[in-house]
């Protein structure tokens, strides 16, 4: 006790209001603060510790320490391994595709044609609608029987009998990258249109008086001044695809046949169908590293590049 | 620069395809939500309803469990959306204009939040909602709303403050108005299309969310909208395309009435906020 009296806290030393600064701060961030710690940090960390123990569902059950048990169990588990083979093949088709499409749209919305603006809202109208609803849409778009899309592969005779898309082995996958890369357009194409509208017209003109083809301009001047732009929306679309989960959950559910068994699903089903909520975390653990030495060796090659 | 006619052309066949691929999809829905059975029975669909029929909307909005949806869905999103801003613009002004050790934290928090996958987080946060008998409520998901919309209100928010001059506030301040008086005279009122925008962006973003509520809400009482629908789509054999279509429409329409608001500031506020953050 008498350490405190002897001790005061030393008074803050005002050096040009910046104490006040920083206490009026704190302030202005308390109301964020405790549901922020309570339910997303808290959380997270709580989250990370669950894959080292064998936590279940229900209301008195005990939770044990077991260290790398989990994880040593889902070495040996051969449809995580498949959920996450079809994990991977999804994000990177998405994210690629994606990408080439969006630079292609940004590109024609960010020239001098008519209607950009008509063409600007409709582009937008996937990222509006709710998941579900995009789930739903799709489904009755690619069904075999009163689908317009096997109606149209027919009358061009490009398929002699309808294709059940999201119920057959081969076009299952196929066809839910097709509606991710749907979804996922919109958010693309804007960022890469702002990024695009901020490239420096004088950079082209320069190019344009010294001759260069419009080929030559994309490669030497498009691209390298988009670069940032382009590695940040990338990055952030390898991580919402490869987290995705509404989407493929309302359109085949995983199936047929776990064709379609994106990670996120699989450590559902683990979670809340069979109750095993330690096992369920540890998967969520390994997404995390996976996500992580991924991005850090994307971003490490981008900048390196950029050097 | 001068496009060839021949690099025009192909300029526009492109772009209808682009918008023909995007747009299609939610124009075949609004045609499948205006046919009769009949016509679903048919043998070759075609995009353009035989004739109108509303009946798919009348069967939709009797379906019980549906307009229970659409009222838990729009009381959740308000209460999200409230607040959301209540909470939010304290912190983004605090980060657009102090430079406090709480920036970094805090902008590491939201990388953080979006790059870890939500399994992560649901498993603890039904663990946590249990015990103080908030899972299987409306406000319990309300709360869990709030905590993960605000990274991207914050994202956004930060950068419409920082495009508020300083000078302004500055001159306020000399003049002898406190800071609190500042906020809410001088910024808050700049701040009228930045505080809209975020809004719209978290009234849809609770509007449409799926993943939370499907684990946190069990009570048929409580689902949401786009849970009701998912689990008219899992009654497979029975679903009936006519009205899950008209549901369908109608519960994008504020999403897509809001998108349309948006769609001016979308590429400046975004970025706005890219660059600040």
């Amino acid at each position: 006790m008498t350490a405190t009296v002897t001790a005061p806290a030393p008074t803050p030393v005002r050096k040009t209001g910046k104490p006040k600064q920083n206490r009026e701060a704190i302030f202005l961030f308390l109301p964020a603060l405790l549901p922020v710690l309570l339910l997303s940090v808290y959380p997270l960390i709580r989250g990370i510790a669950l894959g080292f123990t064998d936590a279940r569902a229900g209301l008195n059950v005990d939770t044990n320490f077991i260290g790398f048990e989990n994880f040593s169990k889902l070495l040996h588990n051969g449809l995580f391994w498949d959920s996450f083979r079809i994990g991977i093949i999804w994000t990177l088709s998405v994210t690629i595709l994606q990408f080439v499409a969006a630079l292609g749209l940004a590109l024609l919305l960010n020239t001098t044609i008519r209607f950009r603006g008509v063409a600007r809202t409709i582009a937008l109208i996937p990222w509006a609608m709710p998941p579900v609803v995009v789930a739903i849409m799709w489904r009755l778009l690619l069904h075999p029987t009163n689908g317009p899309v096997n109606e149209i592969l027919q009358k061009l005779h490009l398929t002699d009998h309808p294709i059940n898309f999201l119920g057959d082995f081969s076009t299952a996958l196929p066809a839910v990258i097709v509606v991710g890369i749907w979804v996922g357009m919109p958010m693309t194409t804007i960022t890469l249109l702002a990024g695009l509208q901020g490239i420096d017209r004088s950079l082209y003109e320069a190019a344009a008086v010294d001759g260069a083809s419009a080929w030559s301009q994309f490669w030497n001047i498009t691209l390298p001044q988009l670069r940032t732009v382009i590695v940040a929306i990338t990055s952030l679309d390898l991580i919402w695809n490869f987290n995705s989960f509404g989407l493929v959950y309302v359109l085949t559910a995983g199936g047929p046949g776990g064709k379609t068994m994106l990670p996120m699903l699989f450590a559902y089903n683990e979670a809340f169908r069979y109750g095993n909520f330690g096992m369920a975390a540890a998967m969520g653990d390994v997404m995390v590293v996976i996500i992580i030495v991924f991005l850090a060796f994307y971003l490490r090659n981008r900048l390196r590049s950029e050097a | 620069m001068r496009t060839r006619p021949a690099a025009r052309f192909l300029q526009y066949v492109a772009v209808v395809c682009y918008l023909v691929f995007l747009g299609f999809p939610l124009l075949w829905l609004i045609s499948s939500s205006l046919k009769s059975p009949r016509e679903f029975a048919g043998i070759t669909p075609s995009l353009l309803p035989d004739h109108l029929d509303f009946s798919n909307y009348s069967d939709a909005m009797n379906e019980q469990g549906l307009i229970r949806g659409l009222g838990n869905s729009l009381q959740i999103s308000i209460a999200t959306t409230v607040l959301v801003l209540i909470v939010s613009l304290p912190v983004a002004y605090a980060l657009a204009r102090f430079r406090t050790r709480l920036r970094p934290v805090t902008n590491g928090w939201i990388l953080v939040s979006q790059v870890f996958p939500v399994i992560l987080i649901v498993i603890p946060l039904f663990m946590i909602l249990r015990p103080l008998h908030l899972t299987n409520t409306i406000p319990g998901v309300v709360i869990v709303y709030m905590v993960w919309s605000l990274p991207f209100a914050l994202w956004m928010l930060q950068g419409y403050v920082a495009a508020v001059p300083r000078e302004l506030e500055e001159a306020a301040s000399v003049d002898g108005a406190s800071r609190l008086r500042t906020i809410v005279s001088i910024v808050m009122p700049l701040l009228r299309p930045g505080l809209i925008a975020t809004a719209m962006f978290t009234f849809i973003s609770a509007w449409n969310e799926f993943f939370f509520a499907l684990v946190l809400l069990q009570d048929p009482e409580l689902k949401t909208l786009p849970l009701v629908l998912a689990r008219f789509v899992g009654a497979e054999g029975q679903v009936q395309f006519g009205p899950l279509a008209a549901a369908s429409v109608l519960a994008t329409v504020p999403s897509l009435v809001f998108f349309a608001f948006l769609q001016r500031r979308l590429t400046s506020g975004l970025l706005s906020g890219a660059v600040k953050g």
